[in-house]
């Protein structure tokens, strides 16, 4: 073996170990699992059946992948609206203030995912700190319902996973090359025009990582659902923890499982795609920065 | 790919090997999981001082999460488990616990006589009931008009009540709720019977607050919600706090739930782990439930030396066991789980 080889190898070995063992077997034992029978009082009996996937395409499960496609949509969608300006002001602040931002941005990270999510309930609920200070500024007579609904879900979602996709439109906006925006100015396009042919393009793969983050983690969620949505509405993640748990039926558990960690390798592909499009599409330049 | 599947295998192999290795160690010492809270929190070091046996505390959350652990490892690495009543049976039937060895565990005296004819395992053949009670009705009788008496005050509130309630999500309780109003069995998996089921908690989700497994009583204490479907011992926790909440069983019934203790089949120390159930047997360790935590106890000398001020507060405690034995045991449901879960989620999809 070349000895350049063999540096690659021994550099990329702890990565791939890892993957293997805690990704790609896990994922074949899922994919195998959902194959065989549920035992009668749990477990498994290893019998083969195709039973699994049958149940699964029944309407009730595809409109739960629908429901929670819908959520994800959602939250993938406001996350941007708010993420691609914040993204663009940071990377277009002084440098030196650029790592505070940053710092803030991830600033919530530093607490638990459920903690943060408790702390929604107390700001939404009936009794809680907006609906008083509404009620206080004589704005609101009865409580607003905010809480236990497909709004407290989204809201907690967008919360959680902000900061991923502010931080991938970032590190795309702060590779643009000044010289292209000051190639348009100088061309005659308007500033919007500037943004729309050239800044937005150019900056579309942080966009889709920043979606792709957003979407994958919201349609597998289960906590948020659970705890801001008071379970009164069910995604994906609900009904695989509720498959594998409550009802102890792994193989179903595991057959939900695989067609979720399929819908999601689709778009990581997709994602993979379209970032190689628009490097293509920037030439050079874009692969030398 | 050839490569890779070297690769993979090598790891395989890697990782039987680890596992081989680790199983060889053992020393004169129990693995117990409980849920967090639920024995005094020197209850180990007390009975490792009485008999010498080394414990150690695992926690699980939920019987689910226990059950997923035990149920994958054959029951390795445990000795003593904590369990709710189905559980118990599927963990019988799938051969993971052992006979227990009643010789071996005299303060089973302790135990009332009806103790011991439980349904899910009658004459305490595997499992030690440690904890019992009911789920019904728990209400701040300063926001309820008069005394909610019925499932039905639950699935069909009072305008006055409607977005104020709410509802265990739990498949069991969820679906006991609407089984008892419609006057079925707790077990039922009947397709008739989860069909009607099915429609009155469909119903009923439109005027729930949310589904809370967790807090309801605390949304109680705070006002967010009226009347809550909940298990006798967490209502006295928010009575605890507001004396103006109140707990009923409705008169359709309730069920009858058994926490349990059990010695899994797996354990390389069942004498010592039969001890341990002979330890938390003792009628002043029993006692540390009620007087802590507030759940009832089957036994029978650590009632009987409660505090009567203590039942005076909380009047649930004061439940007797021909009381308790009249509401149906929940069985483990075996076939008919998957009807019954498709049913469940089909009430938590719905909209």
């Amino acid at each position: 073996m070349p000895r350049s080889l063999l540096r690659d190898w021994l550099l990329l070995g702890p990565g791939l170990t890892w993957l293997a063992l805690f990704l790609v077997v896990p994922c074949g034992i899922v994919f195998v699992f959902a194959f065989f029978e549920r035992g009668v009082y749990g477990g498994i009996d290893y019998i083969f059946t195709l039973e699994n996937f049958s149940r699964a395409f029944d309407p009730l499960y595809l409109s739960i992948f629908l429901t929670s496609a819908k959520v994800a949509g959602l939250a993938t969608l406001i996350a941007l609206l708010i993420g691609y300006p914040a993204a663009y002001a940071i990377a277009r602040a002084p440098a030196r203030r650029q790592t505070a931002y940053l710092v803030l941005v991830m600033l919530p990270f530093w607490s638990n995912y459920l903690i943060r999510t408790y702390a929604w309930i107390v700001l939404l609920n009936r009794e809680g700190l907006v609906n008083k200070g509404l009620a206080t500024l004589g704005l609101v007579q009865e409580p607003l319902p905010l809480l236990y609904n497909e709004f407290a879900i989204i809201t907690g979602l967008v919360y959680n996973y902000l900061p991923f996709v502010v931080l991938a439109i970032y590190s795309s906006i702060s590779r643009l090359n000044p010289e292209v925006l000051e190639a348009s100015e100088d061309l005659g396009a308007s500033a919007p025009r500037t943004f729309w042919r050239v800044t937005l393009p150019l900056t579309l793969p942080g966009v889709a990582a920043g979606a792709v983050f957003v979407f994958v983690l919201s349609i597998g969620n289960f906590i948020t659902p659970d705890l801001l949505g008071g379970g009164r509405l069910q995604m994906v993640g609900n009904i695989i923890y509720d498959q594998f748990l409550t009802a102890r039926d792994w193989p179903f558990g595991a057959t939900l499982s695989f067609l979720l960690i399929g819908v999601m390798m689709a778009l990581l592909f997709s994602q993979a795609v379209l970032v190689r499009k628009a490097q293509g599409e920037s030439g050079r330049e874009g692969a030398a920065a | 790919m050839s490569y890779f599947n070297k690769l993979t295998s090598a790891l395989l192999a890697g990782a039987a090997a680890l596992a081989v290795a680790s199983g060889a160690s053992a020393a004169e010492k129990i693995v117990i999981s409980n849920w967090d809270g639920y024995m005094p929190a020197d209850m180990l070091e007390r009975f490792t001082a009485e008999t010498g046996i080394q414990a150690e505390l695992a926690v699980h959350a939920t019987n689910e999460e226990i059950m997923g652990k035990v149920v994958a490892g054959k029951g390795k690495g445990y000795d003593v488990l904590f369990v709710s009543s189905p559980f118990v049976e599927a963990l019988k039937n799938l051969g993971l616990v052992a006979e227990l060895d009643h010789a071996k565990i005299p303060n089973m005296k302790n135990l009332y006589p009806e103790a011991m004819k439980l349904d899910y395992d009658p004459g305490n053949t595997v499992s030690v009931p440690y904890a019992w009670g009911t789920t019904g009705l728990c209400y701040r009788s300063d926001l309820v008009e008069g005394t909610p008496d019925s499932w039905m005050d639950l699935l069909k509130p009072a305008d006055a009540l409607k977005g104020k309630v709410t509802m265990l999500s739990t498949d069991r309780w969820l679906m006991a709720a609407a089984f008892l109003a419609e006057g079925k069995s707790v077990n039922s998996t009947d397709d008739a019977d989860l069909a009607a089921a099915k429609d009155l908690l469909v119903a009923a989700k439109q005027d729930l607050l949310a589904y809370d497994d967790t807090t309801f009583y605390s949304k109680l204490v705070s006002g967010e919600a009226s009347l809550v479907h909940a298990w006798d011992g967490w209502c006295n926790y928010g009575i605890a706090e507001n004396a103006e909440i109140k707990y009923v069983v409705p008169k359709e019934g309730s069920d009858l739930w058994v926490d349990t203790i059990v010695v899994t089949a797996a354990s390389d120390h069942k004498d010592a782990a039969m001890k341990f159930i002979d330890f938390i047997l003792q009628a002043d360790n029993g006692a540390w439930v009620p007087e802590n935590i507030l759940y009832k106890v089957p036994n029978k000398a650590a009632m009987e030396a409660l505090d009567p001020a203590l039942v005076e507060q909380y009047p649930n405690l004061g439940m007797t066991p021909a009381e308790l034995l009249q509401q149906e045991q929940l069985r483990d449901l075996g076939k008919g789980q998957k009807a019954f879960s498709k049913t469940v989620t089909e009430i938590l999809a719905s909209n």
